[in-house]
């Protein structure tokens, strides 16, 4: 099987602004799931779903045209932070 | 001068593999960081970049058997690439400090640095390249991929630069789940030993040897579902949330020993029930957990399935007990 299997739909909280882009190629090369690509000079955010907010794309973007609330998909983390 | 390793894991280097897998003595698997040699590097040879964990270190060394390069070990207090990343350790100010303190550019006449790119959440390569000169370049995901990325001149195909997460990956994570989660089995499994003696007139420990071992027949049922089985059919169980999946691959192994039990008079209605409850409820909560080994999981997607998911393994779990402490009356 190619990759991960996928994870739940619609919740990642990336965003991308095209506009600011440079077309460096940073995200395309660091996301771990290409969910960036390059097309005529600009980056595209293609399978969004795939994104596990790891936070890559976001910190190596020389012109913070992304932006993802970066975080660590872990359940039992999650549960130490409800428990205080 | 920088100390030079070997390519080779010698037997000792194994048996610290298998000992961190299994999660045993895990805070003692660091070594010092700063600057060391494989092979006879020289001013042109490559710069890696590792965590100061032990299994990081040695996947990068056994991996670039016949090339001479520098590796650059960064202070992560012992843990790996991606785990340090994700929290900062394995990160931007780490390596500029690191480039600074081995006195890199009196190391070696070009400006690069090879960062493996699951630290990418860490470092900032325009950050390090600003203030230090060097330019950061990622490579592949796996360490065994360094020797083509480096023979094709610094460049990954697609298929390195993606996570993977095989059969095999997922397998050599049951341990650890095993390990993780063996001390809450044995505290359960005891007082479900125990308590399966209770009955209307007192306790009999006779009938705690009896009875007592479907108990633990059910509970090693959804041991099995939670730490070895789920992780290994991850991508074939139904759904997308882990916790549906633990649910569905719990409720399929409780569906086919709880109506034999039954059928055979060892368990009582009620108690039959009971373990349609919890069984699943302990699976899914087991495999949610998982999440925290998978990489392909978001925190944002864990969250919301937590919450739809947690009531349920409550009350699933809850009620279950419930149950089973009834059948124990009547
Ligand atoms: S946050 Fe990580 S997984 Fe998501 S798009 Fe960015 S690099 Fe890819
Ligand atoms: S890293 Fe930023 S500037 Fe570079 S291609 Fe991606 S979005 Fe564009």
């Amino acid at each position: 099987m190619a990759g991960c299997p996928m994870y739940l739909k619609n919740v990642t909280t990336l965003t991308y602004d095209r506009e600011r882009c440079s077309g460096c190629g940073m995200c395309a090369t660091v996301c771990p799931h290409g969910v960036f690509s390059i097309q005529e000079k600009r980056a595209v955010a293609g399978e969004r779903d795939a994104c596990m907010e790891c936070g890559a794309c976001m910190v190596n973007c020389p012109e913070s045209a992304i932006f993802v609330k970066a975080g660590v998909g872990c359940a039992a983390a999650v549960i130490t932070v409800m428990l205080g | 001068m920088a100390p030079v390793v070997s390519t080779r894991l010698s037997a000792s280097d194994h048996y610290t593999a298998w000992k961190a897998r299994w999660g045993i003595n895990r805070m003692g698997f660091s070594i010092a960081p700063g600057l060391y040699a494989i092979g006879a590097p020289t001013p042109a040879s490559p710069v890696l970049v590792s965590a100061n964990y032990i299994l990081s270190f040695d996947a990068l060394r056994s991996s670039c058997v016949g090339i001479d390069a520098w590796i650059l070990v960064l202070d992560t207090k012992g843990v790996n690439v991606w785990c340090a990343a994700g929290k900062g350790a394995f990160g931007t100010e780490e390596l500029i400090t690191r480039i600074c303190e081995a006195k890199l550019d009196q190391v070696v006449a070009h400006h690069k640095v090879i960062v493996p790119q699951l630290g990418a959440p860490g470092v900032a390569a325009h950050i390090v390249r600003r203030r230090t000169g060097f330019s950061v370049v990622y490579g592949p995901v796996r360490s065994r991929d360094i020797p083509v990325f480096l023979s094709k001149n610094m460049h990954a195909d697609p298929h390195m630069r993606r996570v993977h997460f095989t059969l095999y990956d997922r397998l050599a994570l049951v341990p650890m789940e095993i390990t993780g989660a063996m001390s809450y089995f044995l505290l359960v499994a005891a007082l479900f030993f125990i308590l399966s003696g209770v009955h209307v007139w007192g306790y009999s420990a006779q009938m705690a040897l009896v009875k007592g071992k479907y108990q633990l027949l059910m509970l090693a049922n959804a041991f099995v579902c939670g730490a070895i089985l789920g992780p290994l059919l991850l991508p074939f169980l139904p759904g997308r949330a882990l916790s549906l999946k633990g649910f569905v691959l719990g409720l399929a192994s409780a569906a086919g020993p709880v109506p034999y039990l039954y059928r055979a008079g060892l368990f009582g209605a009620v108690e039959s029930v009971a373990w349609i409850l919890m069984v699943p409820a302990a699976s899914s909560f087991m495999l949610m957990n998982f999440t925290g080994a998978t990489p392909y999981t978001s925190l944002s997607g864990v969250k919301k399935e937590m919450k739809y998911a947690l009531p349920v393994q409550i009350g699933c779990a809850g009620a279950g007990v419930l149950l089973w402490l009834a059948a124990r009356c009547i």
